[in-house]
């Protein structure tokens, strides 16, 4: 049986369309369900196996990216997502999806008040919305949406809002030890971005591109792998050899299998 | 919106700023200040401002600010009641001083929406009303009142949707008021022809005195008064935006070959497309977009529109709800949309305030507003923009021009077409208020100094997420079969969408049904609001519950405002008062003709014609190539098209930045839609060439055309399956001069059209593009064609980018190579003077080499191709070497070196091909022009020689930091 994964569809999520085809080349069977729905059907989260929140603008990101989705996931679905992350299951957050999981406070210990968070993500260091094709290297054996995987990722950023920073850069050190920098960003032959723009596209400290909770079954990323799980989706298709994010999806959905 | 009455409503003060010091938005600003000429600021901090009104406690507030308005991490906020006393105005002349700007009530406040949404979320109830707003604290020397309000009037506020104040600012909020249900009767049977033409004017109707007779006939033949809402309705659909008057006008031409033209839409764009018959084409000028096959189980629309005057006079939000629109457009045929263009034509950045008429915003701002739009709505609305262009003229100053596309994808024979009597008129999206009143005929008329005050109500601002809502909505119930016909509020509003709906059957309106965003509508203004995002359906009563609840689910807002009837007549009420009633027949059938003179002149030197040169013996070639790779219509666009997302949707294939540093230039991109089996993929390219028009109107647009087809077939699409769609900004249809380079520009494409096999599938123009400036001149723009292309790939594997990919490769020039240096860029950067002609260009010549060069492709015997456009051979190779960070050895093929380097031509492509591959590469040629030229090589130079010189031999990455305006080594310039 292929694990059912629910794609949480808020008002202004848009690449639902994108990770539900990634989902589906990776084995899985994804649901797309409105928020809405959620609320009114009442449906049960427990049938889904996999949780991710796509990328998009929900809400316009007024107020800032993932701000108000975040409020949505506090106040309507706490107990359900609570319940989902403390059961062991992947849930992944993508773009908006990350910046919710954060601002919600899931993300990254899961035990910080969402009032005074220790990191958020805010406006890239260029100022502006860029989309661009970024490198990534996978990092944490703790994320089991990561562990594992030793290619590199190469997939487009698409976001305003995706500089990962901390209050205190002695948090950071921590989240290292615990190896929860799940992803980060890299120049194109793997080696450290270390800063520098355009290989680190927003400013983030310590190049952090995607981070897990200390379980390691939460993963929030910036870039959009789900955007590169066929050969033609590519930037250099006609030039070389690639390194699709398809890897990622598919060791959420081996990880579930092996559960059963 | 409702207001509670309480006694307790207070409002609360919020400043939410950054606590780090290089604030990205702050810096911009002081950039955007600078550029603007204010010099003498040294530096602007930018906060965010929230009025709340409510009876808020403490608690609340706490609540409200913690939670929903700051980040803490990156932010600091403090809140007050609101003082009576607000800060005086700052001393004029000090160092440092405050400006704040806030939204004039009424105008669509996406975030001030949200957070009454998210205080509900909170529990917290007794929130009345939220206004928003910036406010800048700047330090300089000397900040005179005079620098601070040009510093708010050049780049912080426009006053068209905001208000600012030095110092404190006030809020305002949208006054609670009545509905007036107020109509107006005109007795207008009995005027005289002063009196009817005073009405049109003073209701900025833009009717002649034909139109307004015609009007006065129908009152006397139904013996009847006209109420003010049957007048506005009959205004905006007897609008040029909606009727095209100009091309169905009856034609007297005079010049060269005169002859009388009946109409002249009939007789050349729709004749083109009748006369090539592709079996292909699914819709041509029927719905609100073309339709073509794609690959028999799905069906292709495209649709191109303009936004100008909306985007002259505030440029975000024009451009902003132009994409909306277009997008609209799209599911306004059922279906999903998959793609954006946009291709904006600008005055140029670096002009002086001096050189700008009185009422005008900046080019610079446009442009940056423009783009903004575009970003703001594709990027949130989740619809990849894929191609464009941006073109810069000093033609454009007063009146930009903002062509804004859309494709969409629908399974075949998915769109319903025919309401039926007793079906539902329903009314999805957003609500209606008084944005955008008369747009239609907004659109339809010159402006001048006062349109922007006069008009303020005609700029809408856009709502994307809600417009993803209706596509979510629209697609489903496509696929449920819920409704009998779909189309879009866009010019006119539901007068326009609800009128063209039933203009076979009839319907009833219960107008006070409509949701409103404030109370306090005329019915006039109601029936002709061009609120954004709305959609009307014909909904069959059996299938109303089913779509409410797949509304509810999306939360998308759904009213049913009437019924469509057998009447053959348009009824509206609003509360038990008949208000509109009109004939079917007279709002769609009786409109007089227009009868208009052209003028057609002789274009100064004929097309193709290469006059005497007078070169210098050192003539700088090195210079003139990398001053034509910086020229700003030539240089890299990739400070913008990184803001817009063009990866959504996970679709693009040819992507417009791709290469060895993902920096080259494609010529057009390529996207193969998720929801199709199998490898087939499409391709959109553009087409554009004003400086051809300026002398030449025939000769521009036939090579339009010429490039869109070109573009297209350079990333591998098939010629012989590619469908074109025109674009005309024209200036006043009036003048027989402009009028007769119209009439020369469709003729042209007429016969070009044919020639290529390609055709016309949708297609809309805008005139007026003329602006009356205070000096009393008429600042017009250059004839603009866009020709907009979409062609079938069978194979996305067979598509093509224009990086050089391999040294050793040989590069080719195929297609008929005459350049002249008539309408170049070349012109417009060097002194010495021509007799040119613009290219001729002869379309069945150029169409053989397109499918000899297609066969190529489809072979695989291509590496790279690229089309030479603007800038000539030399730029086109410069590109191709910048794409591939590969050197590039060529030997130009006969004597006439500066017109072979930097003339253009039409009908030519370089293409790389292995040497391997050479022998059937030139095969595919027979007895076509195809010359190998150069070789790729691994050293990073670009090397151009004459027959017996070197002409050019510059490094790669020296033609990078021209063409993307860095200094070696270092960064680009601020965009």
């Amino acid at each position: 049986m292929p694990p059912k994964a629910l794609i949480l569809l808020a008002s202004g999520t848009n690449r639902d369309g994108d990770v539900a085809q990634a989902l589906t080349l990776a084995g899985a069977d994804p649901y797309i369900v409105p928020l809405q729905g959620l609320r009114q059907l009442r449906s049960s989260w427990q049938e889904f196996q996999i949780l991710v929140i796509a990328g998009g603008f929900s809400y316009a990101d007024a107020l800032g990216a993932g701000k108000l989705l975040a409020l949505d996931l506090m106040h309507f679905f706490a107990d359900q997502a609570a319940e989902f992350v403390a059961a062991g299951k992947p849930v992944l957050g993508i773009c908006n999806g990350f910046q919710a999981l954060v601002k919600a406070g899931i993300l990254p210990s899961g035990n910080a008040s969402p009032h005074d968070p220790e990191v958020t993500l805010t406006f890239n260091d260029c100022g502006h919305f860029e989309c661009r094709w970024i490198t990534l290297k996978p990092v944490s054996q703790v994320c089991l949406w990561t562990r594992g995987l030793d290619d590199l990722i190469e997939c487009p950023v698409a976001h305003g809002e995706g500089n990962f920073i901390a209050r205190e850069p002695a948090v950071l050190h921590a989240f290292a030890e615990s190896d929860q920098i799940a992803l980060v960003y890299a120049k194109p032959d793997g080696t450290p971005a270390n800063g520098e723009y355009p290989h680190n596209p927003n400013g983030s400290m310590m190049d952090i591109a995607g981070i897990c909770n200390p379980a390691g079954n939460v993963l929030g990323l910036m870039p959009h792998p789900e955007d590169h799980v066929l050969p033609q989706q590519y930037v250099h298709w006609n030039r070389q050899a690639r390194h699709s994010g398809l890897p990622l999806f598919q060791n959420a959905v081996r990880y579930v299998q092996d559960q059963e | 919106m409702t207001y509670p009455l309480s006694l307790k409503q207070t409002t609360f003060r919020v400043i939410v700023g950054q606590l780090s010091h290089n604030d990205p938005r702050s810096t911009a600003c002081l950039t955007d200040a600078h550029a603007l000429g204010l010099t003498s600021i040294s530096n602007i901090t930018c906060y965010d401002l929230y009025f709340l009104m409510g009876d808020l406690s403490h608690a609340q507030l706490e609540r409200l600010t913690r939670q929903v308005l700051h980040d803490p991490v990156t932010q600091s906020i403090q809140w007050q009641a609101l003082s009576e006393n607000a800060e005086l105005e700052t001393e004029s002349g000090g160092n440092q001083a405050t400006i704040e700007v806030t939204l004039r009530p009424g105008v669509t406040n996406p975030v001030a929406e949200q957070i009454q949404r998210a205080s509900r979320t909170l529990d917290i109830h007794t929130l009345s009303a939220v206004s928003t707003g910036q406010r800048y604290v700047i330090s300089g020397q000397l900040l005179t009142d005079e620098i601070l309000h040009t510093l708010a009037h050049r780049l912080l506020c426009n006053p068209i949707i905001q208000r600012y104040a030095l110092g404190e600012i006030q809020p305002v909020f949208p006054t609670p008021a009545e509905s007036t249900g107020d109509v107006e009767t005109f007795a207008l049977r009995d005027w005289d022809d002063d009196k009817l033409i005073e009405l049109s004017h003073s209701r900025r109707a833009a009717l002649n005195l034909e139109e307004m007779q015609a009007i006065q006939s129908y009152c006397i033949k139904e013996n009847r008064d006209l109420t003010d809402i049957e007048f506005e309705m009959i205004a905006q659909t007897w609008s040029e935006h909606c009727v095209h008057k100009t091309f169905k006008a009856r034609i007297t031409v005079e010049g060269e070959s005169p002859q009388v033209l009946d109409n002249l839409f009939k007789q050349t764009i729709q004749e083109a497309t009748r006369t090539i018959n592709a079996p292909w084409v699914r819709s041509a000028f029927k719905d609100n977009a073309g339709i073509i096959d794609y690959d028999g189980t799905h069906e292709l629309s495209f649709k191109v529109e303009t936004h100008n005057h909306p985007s002259a006079i505030e440029p975000f939000g024009g451009a902003n709800t132009g994409t909306g629109g277009v997008i609209r457009d799209v599911i306004g045929v059922s279906a999903r949309p998959i793609a954006s263009t946009d291709i904006l034509c600008f005055g140029p950045a670096d002009l002086s305030f001096d050189d700008i008429p009185a009422g005008l915003l900046h080019p610079r701002r446009i442009a940056s507003g423009v783009v903004s739009g575009i970003q703001d709505y594709g990027n949130k609305i989740g619809i990849p923009t894929v191609n464009g262009a941006i073109l810069y003229d000093p033609g454009y100053t007063s009146n930009p021009l903002v062509y804004c596309g859309c494709v969409g994808i629908a399974p075949v024979n998915s769109h319903p077409r025919h309401p039926q009597p007793g079906d539902r008129i329903v009314v999805i999206g957003g609500r209606t208020g008084r944005d955008g009143l008369r747009g239609a005929t907004f659109s339809s008329m010159t402006m001048d100094a006062q349109t922007g005050e006069v008009s303020g109500a005609s700029v809408q601002i856009g709502a994307p997420i809600v417009e993803k809502g209706l596509i979510d909505v629209c697609i489903l119930a496509r696929d449920r079969q819920l409704y009998h016909a779909i189309t879009d509020c866009g010019a006119g509003g539901l007068s326009s969408a609800v009128g063209e709906m039933g203009n076979q059957i009839g319907g009833c309106v219960q107008l006070d049904l409509a949701p409103l965003k404030y109370p306090g509508l005329a019915p006039w203004e109601i029936w002709l609001s061009e609120a954004q995002e709305r959609m009307v359906l014909a909904v069959p009563p059996e299938a109303l519950t089913e779509m409410r609840q797949l509304c509810e689910l999306y939360e998308v807002e759904l009213t049913d405002i009437g019924e469509f009837t057998g009447s053959g007549r348009l009824v509206v009420r609003y509360k038990d008062r008949v208000v509109l009633d009109l004939d079917n027949d007279f709002l769609h059938n009786s409109i007089p003709q227009r009868q208009l003179k052209a003028v057609v002149s002789v274009p100064p030197q004929p097309a193709g014609h290469c006059g005497a040169l007078n070169i210098p013996q050192d003539f700088d070639y090195h210079h003139t190539l990398l001053a034509l790779l910086a020229h700003p219509n030539i240089a890299s666009k990739e400070s913008v098209v990184r803001v817009y997302d063009h990866e959504v949707q996970g679709a693009t294939v040819i992507k417009p930045l791709m290469g060895f540093n993902h920096d080259g230039p494609c010529d057009a991109c390529v996207l193969r839609p998720l929801e199709t089996q199998g490898n087939q993929a499409f391709a959109l390219s553009a087409g554009i060439n004003p400086e051809y028009g300026k002398t030449n109107a025939a000769q521009m647009a036939v090579n339009a055309i010429d490039e869109a087809l070109r573009n297209v077939v350079a990333v591998g699409a098939d010629p012989r399956h590619t469908a074109i769609l025109d674009n005309f900004c024209w200036g006043d249809p009036n003048n027989p001069h402009t009028l007769g380079s119209l009439v020369a520009a469709a003729l042209a494409c007429r016969d070009a059209a044919i020639d290529y096999g390609a055709p016309f599938i949708s297609g809309k123009d805008s005139f007026n593009n003329e602006y009356l400036g205070v000096d009393g001149q008429r600042h017009a723009i250059p004839p603009t064609l866009l020709i907009s292309a979409i062609g079938i790939l069978q194979d996305w594997r067979h598509a093509i980018s224009m990086d050089l990919k391999m040294p050793g490769n040989y590069l080719y020039l195929v297609g008929p190579f005459h350049p002249t240096l008539g309408g170049s860029h070349f012109n417009l950067i060097n002194e010495i003077t021509c007799q040119d002609g613009v290219p001729d260009c002869a379309p069945s010549i150029a169409q053989a080499h397109y499918c000899a060069l297609h066969k190529a492709i489809c072979l695989s015997l291509v590496q790279a191709c690229h089309d030479i456009s603007e800038g000539g051979l030399a730029v086109a190779a410069a590109e191709m070497a910048i794409g591939g960070r590969s050197g590039l050895d060529l030997l130009l093929p006969g004597e006439d070196m500066l017109r072979e380097c930097f003339g253009e031509t039409s009908g030519c492509l370089l293409a790389e091909v292995t040497q391997e591959n050479s022998p059937e590469f030139e095969a595919c040629f027979s007895g076509l022009s195809c010359t190998q030229m150069g070789v790729v090589k691994k050293l990073p130079v670009l090397s151009i020689r004459g027959s017996d010189s070197i002409l050019i031999k510059i490094p790669v990455e020296e033609l990078v930091c021209a063409w993307q305006g860095k200094t070696i080594g270092g960064h680009a310039h601020a965009a």
